[in-house]
């Protein structure tokens, strides 16, 4: 085909994709003249090239199109839905044109007159048009300069890259075998440097902004709202984000049904809506923001949200879940169900969402490139789901272990936790041949490596265990000899005679110049046989002797410059917030985050510049805590030397050489426990009604020892187990079983008899609750 | 037509290979094994950076498995690169004629991987099919 010509279709179908959000933009707001204007250079430009290359159909369709724009901008006619309908007919009619003369089926042969004529008969100017022509002009990104390459060249580049890096590896190996030589060095690390450089110029080549998969969503949304009569306002943000062109094209399918099941079963139909107190216009939100190493595309909606119980219904009917399991799921693990094969809560399939892709595959997909899929649903209020995908495919953390005398990798992305089996929080039995480990109540099928790769030593011997959770959703542990390192690997694919064994996903080369092979955990369980146990991914993390475990940690610096280590586990993402999100309110600092206002930690005044935060959760409470940034991801058993006092910091261990300080998740969620739900549950603790004391400070404490605080007048002060009245008070009469704790203001006790307890005495007074709490 | 031929041993029979399918001649320090592979798969070693996929032209002829061979010629298959173990390499020579269809029954081994003989320097010899011995026996359906 013809140079010129494959440049006009690339160009073409360039501008087509970015046209079409323009165009729905414009339609809602139909007096932005940017947006009008960028609609009309299309069609210009396209009736322009069409008429060069001689394409009458293109041409017709572009300049009634031409025309009827034309008519718009000088006022004569204003901007109508019908108008609009007919603006967009006549461009996907120029797109599906330009399709077929790629494929050279230039015979398309629907008639294009009706849409000519529709965008044709002019009704005369509205005076909608006149008013609206003074409308805020929204800002036009400023054009970058571009040059298009073909995508096997920047790939040759990448591949010469990673060779490169390799080389450089061996090169620094053989450097430090060869002992020190102060000029060699000094040559060699500039470089490295270069090397490094290059790396990520060559990376960013490959990258393309995230605007590509997001573009297409408001005509997508717009269409789709039309189909179904739902109203929503969607909202992107993040656009910019920059991520590797193949991750973007594997994303745009999973991005693509999460969007179409919001619309479809996430938000209700306008009627509903009202019935539920809901503005009548849906909200769709689509966000995407870089923490780290990874993508985190958000996409929100204020629907009806996911019904865990329905899921469990289902699950059951389907025969996926057994009645005890149910019994155990959490609320999270029943909203996870919905990743489950063959599970739709949809009432009815619809011609949109259709039937048979479901949320299983769109996690299988994600999962696939290394990425994860969260959700998290509020009933009745609305669906969140988060998708971390890697920024590149190339280049994947891993953890590399041994087996057998020799070293494998394992994708990070797919490991759950390492435990260390002589620390006994692993005990390992046969069952009828089969292996199953027991972890903190929970059961496991266990895999050998060494036996599975043919060599000797039994899953008992093994030094530590692996925790997998693969695309497919089941967890097993997977028995290594050692776990020898993390690191960032270069992958290529393997040759298919190795790809045949079924086990691996790749090789790579080691820093010390040998081959390693990279496992592939969902071939190594169906290599084994195993049925991964399908339970979610929440379990409960605590009630294990730290030493005896290794957990990984996020290594943040806080705003005020100390390194502190917070659990993975708790962090349930990672948010950047203006600095018009925090508010000093009820009496502490609280941050709105999308539809939550959360408690915000780690900061100590109202910032003046944008936050990072760390959203953290023990399952029921939410709370924020900002962190300066996020130094690294770090797997460790930290020995941690305790803390002067209470505080947010747990104590103090050693990483790096350095001093990092390890959170104390329970000191700052005492803080904002919800108690409330289960108020029966607790111990009843009586305080004196109308003391500011007892009221505003010695209240908070108990109710952190546990206690649930009520008044001498509540009825349920007859179940008190404790209570506490100020030295020169009397007693309260319902308190007939429980014991007395007298609290007085002076320092010294006055006397031998006097019982009582300073009020400020802190350690005196914690140490009179918890007897209580035992006795 | 390019007629050079790279004249290799292979279990004791002097075979020819197509000199333009053969990269270079290498010799294998390591190999790392391929738990899990097939036989013919001997393992895999770094060359220049590269990971290198190690054939056992033994077991790829269904015989037993090669001593240790360090000996290979260095192939590139579909953009992956393999080594293929020999027992000795001997020249590169000019093929005197076309290759001609195979006539005589060899044993079943070597009918799998060489399906023309061509003369050089006087003698007949068997022409191996590089991707044959690379996908090795049990591809053989395929093949």
């Amino acid at each position: 085909m013809d140079e010129l010509l494959k440049e006009f279709i690339a160009e073409t179908r360039e501008m087509l994709a970015a046209i079409g959000g323009e165009i729905v933009a414009w339609e809602a707001q139909p007096g932005d003249r940017a947006r009008l204007d960028a609609i009309f250079r299309f069609v210009h430009t396209v009736k322009g090239n069409s008429g060069f290359f001689d394409l009458p159909r293109i041409a017709a369709l572009s300049h009634a199109a031409e025309d009827a724009l034309a008519a718009v901008r000088s006022g004569a006619r204003g901007a109508d839905p019908r108008l609009v309908s007919a603006v967009l007919a006549a461009i996907d009619r120029i797109g599906e044109l330009v399709q077929a003369l790629e494929s050279g089926d230039v015979g398309a042969s629907l008639d294009d007159e009706p849409l000519i004529q529709a965008l044709g008969s002019a009704p005369g100017p509205t005076p909608a048009a006149a008013a609206a022509a003074t409308a805020p002009q929204p800002q036009r990104a400023t054009t970058i300069r571009t040059i298009r390459l073909p995508v096997d060249l920047l790939d040759r580049m990448m591949s010469g890259v990673s060779d490169l890096v390799l080389a450089r590896n061996e090169l620094a190996r053989g450097l430090r075998e060869a002992g020190p030589g102060g000029d060699v060095s000094a040559c060699f690390d500039r470089v490295s440097g270069c090397i490094g450089d290059l790396r990520d110029a060559v990376t960013r080549t490959r990258m393309q902004r995230i605007d590509q998969l997001f573009s297409a969503l408001p005509r997508m949304v717009r269409d789709l709202c039309a189909e179904t009569g739902k109203q929503i306002a969607l909202t992107i943000d993040g656009g910019d984000v920059e991520l590797d062109r193949e991750m973007i094209e594997m994303i745009r399918d999973p991005l693509t049904h999460i969007v179409r099941n919001a619309v479809d079963h996430g938000i209700e139909p306008p009627e509903a809506r009202r019935a539920g107190g809901k503005p009548e216009a849906g909200s769709l939100a689509v966000r995407a923001c870089q923490a780290g190493n990874q993508i985190l595309i958000d996409i929100a909606d204020d629907g009806r949200g996911v019904d865990g119980e329905r899921l469990v219904a289902r699950a059951l009917a389907t025969g996926t879940l057994t009645a005890e399991r149910a019994a155990r799921l959490t609320p999270a693990q029943k909203i996870a169900l919905i990743f489950e094969p063959g599970l739709s809560t949809a009432a009815e399939v619809t011609a949109l969402s259709g039937r048979g892709v479901g949320m299983d595959v769109v996690r299988a997909n994600v999962e696939r490139i290394g990425g994860l899929v969260d959700v998290h649903s509020r009933a009745g209020e609305g669906l969140t789901l988060t998708l971390r995908v890697p920024l590149t495919l190339t280049i994947i953390p891993a953890l590399t272990v041994g087996a057998a005398g020799q070293s494998f990798a394992l994708p990070r992305s797919a490991i759950e936790e390492i435990v260390r089996v002589k620390g006994g929080a692993a005990r390992i039995e046969r069952v009828g041949g089969a292996r199953m480990v027991t972890l903190r109540g929970r059961r496991l099928p266990l895999v050998s490596l060494p036996e599975l790769i043919g060599g000797k030593g039994a899953a008992e011997e093994a030094q530590s265990l692996v925790v997998l959770r693969p695309a497919g959703g089941g967890t097993f542990a997977l028995a290594v000899d050692a776990v020898h390192d993390h690191e960032e690997l270069v992958v290529k694919p393997a040759a298919p005679v190795v790809m045949a064994a079924g086990l691996y996903a790749g090789t790579t080369i080691a820093g010390d110049g040998r081959p390693v092979l990279l496992l592939d955990p969902p071939g190594l369980a169906d290599r084994a046989r195993v049925t991964p146990a399908a339970d979610g991914a929440e379990d409960e993390h605590d009630s294990v002797d730290a030493a005896a475990r290794v957990q990984s940690w996020l290594l943040c610096r806080t705003l005020s410059g100390v390194r502190r280590l917070v659990p993975v586990t708790a962090v349930e993402r990672i948010e950047d917030v203006p600095a018009e999100a925090v508010a000093l309110t009820a009496g502490r600092l609280h941050v709105t985050v999308g539809e939550s206002i959360l408690p915000l930690e780690g900061c100590p005044d109202v910032p003046d510049h944008p936050l990072r935060l760390l959203r953290l959760t023990d399952g029921a409470t939410e709370i924020a805590y900002a962190v300066a940034e996020i130094a690294d991801i770090v797997s460790l058993a930290p020995q941690i030397v305790p803390a002067a006092g209470p505080g947010e910091a747990l104590g103090v261990c050693r990483i790096g050489g350095q001093q990092a300080e390890v959170i104390d998740l329970h000191w700052l969620f005492a803080r904002h426990a919800k108690i409330a739900g289960a108020a029966a549950e607790f111990p009843v603790c009586v305080l004196p009604q109308g003391d500011p004391f007892m009221e505003t400070i010695l209240r908070p404490l108990v109710e952190s020892a546990g206690y649930r605080v009520v008044c001498a007048a509540d009825a349920d002060a007859a179940k008190a187990e404790i209570v506490i009245v100020g030295a020169e008070s009397k007693a309260p009469s319902a308190a007939a079983g429980a014991r007395l704790v007298r609290l007085r203001a002076a320092v010294e006790a006055k006397g031998r008899r006097d019982d009582s307890i300073h009020r400020y005495d802190r350690a005196a007074l914690l140490a009179a609750l918890a007897r209580e709490a035992k006795g | 037509m390019n007629r050079l031929l790279l004249i290799v041993t292979i279990a004791g029979e002097r075979v020819a290979l197509p000199a333009s399918a053969i990269e270079a001649v290498v010799e294998i320090e390591s190999l790392t094994p391929v738990p899990g592979a097939a036989p013919h798969v001997a393992g895999l070693s770094a060359l220049r950076s590269r990971v290198v996929t190690v054939i056992d032209s033994h077991a790829s002829l269904g015989l037993s498995r090669f001593g240790p061979a360090r000996d290979a010629v260095l192939a590139v298959v579909d953009g992956h690169p393999y080594a293929l173990l020999v027992d000795a390499v001997e020249d590169v020579v000019e093929a005197a004629a076309e290759p001609q269809p195979l006539r005589a029954a060899a044993s079943p081994g070597w009918a799998r991987v060489a399906r023309s003989a061509v003369e050089a320097e006087g003698d007949l010899l068997l022409l191996l099919d590089v991707p044959a011995m690379i996908a090795g026996p049990a591809a053989q359906a395929s093949a």
